[in-house]
Order: structure tokens, then sequence, then C-alpha cells
């Protein structure tokens, strides 16, 4: 960055105390459990409005919203009763309270399976929001890492599991970093805002993954028929611990996921890299002052998150997919990176709140799916739009600064009274 | 005319910026005469060319004309490999892809929606507030659009486009009012909101779409009552313009006129000043009496409004139906053209133009060359805006306030 450069992204900095940065906005305005309070307001907001929609075609919100919540599986939780379960990868039986084999527990292993690539896609954009950054660009770098884990997952067949499986991961993820680190370096050294780079990425990352997969393509499988990949060798899939094999059980990922929550949390408050990416989003000139490198801190946010992102990617493909369609890729509802995207929003970017923010969003998109979800009470593909919709509810209410409101309808209010 | 003659003389035709332009022209140059309609066969020619284009570009690069001698450069090098790519190709293969009348066609029917949402954009981030809704505006405009010509239909007969078209509006500039109230009111991050509309057009659109076309989509008629199409006989006898012009939608001369339009109210008249000084320096406009939110409200919902005509067009007068989520990344496209365009009218036409093309080139690879290759080409756009913002042809510099809400004092 020359100092032409510096000095004109000084100028364009806003003058302090005028604006709130995106920090104030999100994180750091609440803590704890009032922080709470902000974002479980949304979600009532969301789902009432939503609800509205479908009274709107002539359903009945209350019974539709049943339905989707025993399409989630988390009716599991509250159906008592003395069964037996088999300790996962052992042999021995021992008493349990929850039934493990019904349909509820298996809607639940579904429920988390979405959970966990929503989790990691939300760190995706909570770590550079920590640096001042918005990666609009975690689906791009879900499918690079998606894509790449297909590519090793297909070819060392007959390589070691654990080796496989472990290779596996770290290419998805590096696959990630890279493209999110291209939008990084862009950001540090020629000052292109991340959001334009970012959504860029997605759309060449999209149309590259299409034409890979496609007709023709180099990784399509040996189905000439079918723009699909081959399907991953069978000792590179992650390891099933809940639920049968075949169906889709839960992998093994969603340890992964939550391990790497905690690993979030240590980055941002534990650490010096994370004080560092805080400080340069508080104020990126102080920083500088400091003594910090700013474009090294947004070159790391970015790469780290899109290391989540790729990382998310791996797993979906080690876990469930096993291969990837042009059709997967080309899908524009349901995006996981977007939903990401407001699952981040929505846990105001803490571990915590990404965790539970990222089972809502899980939650929603599993009960509201055609293989969950009651027909004869609600179409799965109307379901699916409502959960569009939905999500961007919650990113609407969820960026409004509700004090600012309440502020500015009073002062409203005064003006008419006067 | 003598401004335009006293400016032609100005020219410095062997200046070392002017030697750049030709080493850019003969690059092309060596490409085009593998191409039809000469389809030249020798690969001596273009090497040539391409020697010189590289030639022209080292000397004016080394005289200090870094942008136009690299391009230059490139454009030789560019010039020579496409040129040997295509004479590894059949005459043939050739001829069925390289139409160029046709492809010029597709470029403009192509290049239509992404005129009306990148000069959406324009307008709305010359005001100051960044504008990553225009897809949802875009899908919105479509749905709604075509939502309400099939409405019309019964009363307003082959003219229900018109109905569609105020319906696309109305649509498009709902959702920008959202947005509009949300990032300046309110003061949210604007990229959020933003998200947020995309979201809202996505699933609106897609629920009532399936709730009232889901079973058989939207009806096969509306090529009866779409937007029309311009038929000019006079032209159509003229060899490469006529099948070109001869048969346009009307929505593509509006959209000529829109970008002339917008460059006559943006740079000559004293609102597109007010805009500017708004998106530059709201508290500066703001001293001088001019009210920002005013200013802006007005060019966000207006954006809204013209970028449903994109979406409009789409439904009622390209592929005369609707689907979910059938905008694919054209608001984004067009985003991506105010961007590459500077925020500039013209620069942005031909950035529109240019995406366009490649998506017509992407449509007619296939037939000669396969699937794949249409598939891959649609990254270009986006790739070539990548490159675009990092600087190689330019800085391109944003409305200083851009994204910012402003605060009255």
């Amino acid at each position: 960055m020359s100092d032409e450069l510096k000095e004109e992204a000084f100028e364009q900095a806003p003058p302090p105390g005028e604006i709130p940065s995106p920090q104030q906005h999100f994180a750091s305005r609440f803590s704890g459990l009032t922080g709470a309070i902000g974002p479980l307001v949304t979600v009532v907001l969301a789902f009432l409005i939503s609800g509205i929609a479908i009274l709107a075609i002539g359903k009945d919100p209350l019974k539709v919203y049943r339905a989707f919540w025993n399409g989630t599986g988390l009716n599991f939780f509250y159906h008592f009763g003395s069964y037996s379960i088999r300790i996962p990868f052992g042999t021995t039986h021992v008493w349990f309270w929850w039934d493990t084999a019904s349909i509820s527990a298996q809607n639940l292993q579904q429920t988390l399976l979405t959970t966990t690539p929503i989790i990691l896609t939300a760190l995706a954009l909570a770590l550079p929001f920590r640096a001042g950054m918005f990666n609009i660009g975690g689906q791009g770098q879900y499918w690079v890492g998606s894509i790449i884990t297909v590519w090793v997952g297909e070819s060392f067949i007959g390589l070691n599991g654990p080796v496989h499986i472990v290779l596996c991961l770290v290419v998805g993820t590096l696959g990630g970093a890279a493209w999110a680190g291209l939008a990084g370096i862009l950001k540090a050294k020629w000052g292109v805002h991340e959001v334009i780079s970012t959504i860029m990425l997605n759309w060449i990352a999209i149309w590259t993954s299409s034409w890979l997969l496609g007709q023709g393509g180099p990784l399509q499988g040996s189905q000439k028929s079918i723009p699909v990949s081959n399907s991953i060798a069978d000792a590179a899939k992650l390891p099933i611990f809940w639920g049968p094999k075949l169906l889709q059980g839960l992998s093994i990922g969603i340890f992964i996921a939550v391990a790497m929550l905690f690993v979030y949390w240590l980055l941002i408050n534990r650490s010096t890299l994370g004080y560092e990416i805080r400080a340069v989003g508080f104020n990126p000139d102080a920083a500088r002052y400091g003594g910090m490198s700013v474009a090294r801190n947004y070159f790391l946010a970015m790469a780290i998150a899109g290391a989540f992102a790729g990382l998310a990617g791996a797993i979906d493909i080690l876990g469930w997919r096993y291969n990837l369609g042009q059709l997967d890729v080309q899908n524009q509802a349901g995006q996981i990176g977007f939903i990401g995207l407001a699952a981040a929003l929505l846990g105001r970017n803490t571990a915590l709140g990404v965790g539970a923010a990222s089972l809502l969003f899980g939650a929603l998109l599993t009960g509201t799916s055609g293989r969950q979800l009651d027909q004869s009470i609600f179409r799965p593909d109307l379901a699916g739009d409502l959960t569009t919709i939905i999500q961007g509810l919650v990113v609407l209410f969820v960026g409004l600064n509700l004090g600012a409101v309440a502020v500015w309808w009073r002062r409203k209010l005064r003006r008419v009274a006067a | 005319m003598t401004a335009l003659t006293a400016r032609f003389e100005r020219v410095e035709w062997f200046a070392p910026r002017m030697i750049g332009v030709y080493g850019i022209v003969l690059g092309a140059l060596a490409f085009w005469l593998a191409l039809p309609p000469l389809v030249s066969r020798s690969s001596a020619l273009p090497v040539l060319l391409g020697i010189l284009a590289i030639a022209a570009g080292i000397w004016s690069f080394s005289r200090g004309e870094h942008r136009v001698g690299g391009g230059a450069i490139v454009a030789g090098i560019l010039g020579i490999a496409l040129a040997l790519m295509a004479l590894q190709s059949s005459t043939g293969h050739l001829k069925t892809v390289v139409v160029w009348s046709a492809l010029f066609a597709a470029m403009l029917r192509y290049a239509t929606p992404l005129i009306f949402a990148a000069i959406g954009g324009l307008y709305c981030e010359r005001s100051g507030v960044v504008n990553i809704a225009l897809e949802g505006m875009l899908l919105s405009g479509a749905f709604f659009g075509l939502w309400a010509a099939v409405w019309a239909h019964g009363w307003a007969g082959n003219a229900a486009w018109i109905v569609g078209l105020v319906g696309a509006a109305l649509a498009g500039m709902a959702m920008a009012a959202i947005h509009a109230v949300w990032a300046i009111h309110f003061k949210v991050d604007q990229v959020v909101s933003g998200t947020a509309i995309n979201f809202l057009a996505l699933g609106i659109t897609g629920y009532l779409f399936i709730d009232k076309y889901g079973d058989s989509g939207t009806p096969g008629d509306i090529t009866n009552y779409g937007i029309p199409d311009i038929h000019l006989g006079f032209i159509s006898g003229i060899p490469f313009f006529g099948a070109i012009f001869g048969q346009l939608n009307l929505m593509i001369w509006l959209s000529f006129l829109l970008v002339i339009s917008t460059w006559f109210f943006v740079f000559r008249t004293p609102y597109g000043l007010r805009l500017r000084a708004v998106g530059e320096h709201p508290r500066a406009a703001d001293t001088v009496g001019i009210s920002v939110y005013k200013v802006r409200y007005i060019a966000v919902i207006g954006s809204g409004a013209i970028a449903a005509m994109g979406g409009a067009y789409l439904s009622l007068g390209f592929v005369h139906s609707f689907n979910e989520g059938m905008t694919q990344g054209i608001g984004f496209i067009g985003l991506a053209s105010v961007v590459f365009g500077k925020w500039r009218p013209f620069p942005t036409w031909g950035a529109t133009l240019l995406f366009g093309f490649s998506s017509a080139l992407a449509d007619r690879l296939p037939n000669a060359y396969g699937n794949q290759w249409g598939t891959l080409f649609q990254a270009l756009p986006y790739a070539l805006t990548l490159i675009a913002v990092a600087g190689v042809v330019g800085r391109s510099i944003a409305p200083a306030a851009s994204g910012r809400p402003y605060v009255k004092q």
C-alpha cells in the first residue's frame, strides 16, 4: 500500500464518533444475557411476520409451525422412557432415558447435520466482522472447500482411512482459506472493498464448480449421463456415530464444528491475533498507530474465515454428501453460506450466540425440508421459501439497532404532538 | 461540430499514448483476422501483428504510458494466443459460433437487464448508499411485473405489459423503500440491509410463485401480451445493422435512452450535482441547504424502480416466464458493471455490453464446442470485475460517502 493510498484511506475513514462501527452495532453493545434480548425479539418478530404469510394463503400458522417443530426432531428431548443404546463404536448396550432410534431421533440427526456447516460458515462471517470486514463470500469458500475435498476424496483410493480423512479436511480447509485470502490480499494491498471482491469470488466459484462437475467437465464422474462427480472413497467417509449409515446418520463432523466454536472463542478472546483483529475492527487508524499491521490482520482474518467455510464444505462432503452435483452448486435457495451469514448476525458474532443461532437455522432448514415436513399440512417447497423469508426478516431486524429505532420513534411522536 | 473538429485536431497522433492504442487495435486485429468472415488460416499474419502490438506496447510503456502500453502488450499476447487457438478449430465450427450480427443482437438482449440494474445502482451509489440489493429488486420486478401483466390481461388485452411495468416498478420501489429506511433513517450497515432485501425478495417471489403457479408454471400465452418488439422495416434491408437493430425489444431501446438521459441528468443538471454532492460530501451538501435525506430517499427508491424494469424485461420481454431465483446473479453483474464503469453512465454501459457479449458468446459456444465451455464462460464477467477493481484498468474510486449513513447535526 503506497503512502498516497494510505492517506486516501485515512481521509475516507469516517470522522470519529459519527457512526458506530460494525462492532459497536453487533457485538459489543450488550454482553451476556442482556445481549440475547435483541436477537430473541428479532426471532419472534420474524416468525410473527412470516406467520402472516402463512395466513395469507389460508393456512393455520400455529399448525404449520407445529409441523415444522416436529420435523426438526427437537421433540426428541421431551419424550422420556426406558430404552437401551449401544455405546458408539462399541458393542456394549446400556440403559438410556431417550429413544435414540425413533423418527424424532432421526430428524434430530438431520438437524444437527445441517447445523454443522452453518456453525462454520457463520464463524466465517463472524471473524472478519470482528476486524470490521463483511465476508459475504462464505458460500463461495464453502464450494471451493467442497470441490477440492471431492477431488481428493475420490482420488488416492486405497489410502489409509484416518490419513485420507485428515488429508481431505486439510485440503478443503486450505482451499477455503486461499479463496478468502485472495479477498484479504485484494483489500490489504489495493484497498478493494471485500464485499465486492467476495461477491465476485462467490460467483466465480459457483460457475467454475458448475463447469468442473458439468457434462464433460474434469470432475464429472464415470456415469457420463449425469453431471455429478464420483463418490469419495469409503475410507474417506467420516465415521457415523448415531443413526443408520445408509440414511444419512450423524457423523462426527458436528464435534469438529463445536470444537471450532471453542477455537474461535480462544482466538478472539484469548490470543494476541484476536486482540489485534478486534483492535483493527474498532479503529484501524488507532491500531496502525499502535504498531499493528492492519493489512496483515485483514488478510489473516479473511484467510482464517475462509478456512472455517472450507472446512464446512469438506465436512459436508465427507459426512453426508459423498459426491457433488452441478445442481447442488447452482441451487440458489437454501445456500448454507448465506444461512451462516444470518446465523452470525443473529448470534452477534459471539461463539455461544453463533452456536445457538446455527442450531435455530439448522432446525428451521430441516423442519421445512421435503423429507421431514408433513406434506398434508404444508407444501415443502412453500416452506423452503418461507425459510428464506424468515432468514431475510432475521437479517433485516437484527441489523436494526432497536434502541435507535425507539429514540427515533419517540422523537417522531413528540414532533407530531407538538 | 466545430468543437468536435477542434478536439480532433488536438490529438497527437504519434504520442506514446496513441501508439499504445494502436498496439491494442493491432492485438485485436490479430485475433479478428482468424475469425469469420475472413477466417485467415495462416499463423504468420496474427503472430506478426501480435509482435507489432507488443512492440508498440513496450515502446509506449517505456515512455511512461503504463496503462495503455501494458494494455497493448497484453492485447498482443492475447491476440496471438487466441488466434492460434482459433486456428486449431475448424472453419465450420468457427462459422457456427462467430456470427457477428447474431452475437451483437444477443449481446444487446443480455445486456439490457444489466443496464437497468446498473443504472439503478449508479443512482443509489452516487447518493452514497451502497446497493447490493439490486439482485432482489430485479427479481421482484421480474415476478411482480409478470404477475401484474397476467392479472391485467383480462381487461387490458395485449397492452397488459404496461400494467406489468407499473407493477414491477412498484414492487422494486417497495423493496428499495425498506432498504432506504433502514440505510438512511435507522443507519443500519447498508450491506446487511441489502443482503436482507435479497433474501426477502428471493423468499417472497418464490413463495408467491409456488402458491400461484407452482403446479403448472406461469401461463404460456405471455408471449401475446409481453413487452413488444420494435420492427424497423426500413433498416432490415441493410446487411449487418438490419440483423442487429431490425427487431429489438422496446426495453432495449429504452435502455439506450436511459443511459443517455442518466448521463445528462447526473452531469448536466443541478439535480445531478446535488445527487453527487450528497454522495461525495453530505456535510457540505447539508451546509448549503440540500436535504441529504430527501436526496438519498429519492435516489434509493428510484433505483429500485429502475432495477425492477430490468427484471420486468427479463420475465415479460425476454423469456416470457418466471422461475424461482431466475435472475441468477444478474443484479450482481449489474453492480459489478457500476464498479467496472467507475460510477459513470457511459463506461458502465460499456461494461454491461462487455458482459452481455460474454453471455452471448457463452450462449453460442456450446453449438460447436460442447456445453462445458459455455458454463465456464459465465464466470468471466466476475473475474474481469475482480481484475478491474484490483486497479489494473486504473483505480476505480467510489463516491466518498458511499456506505456511510449521514447523521444530521
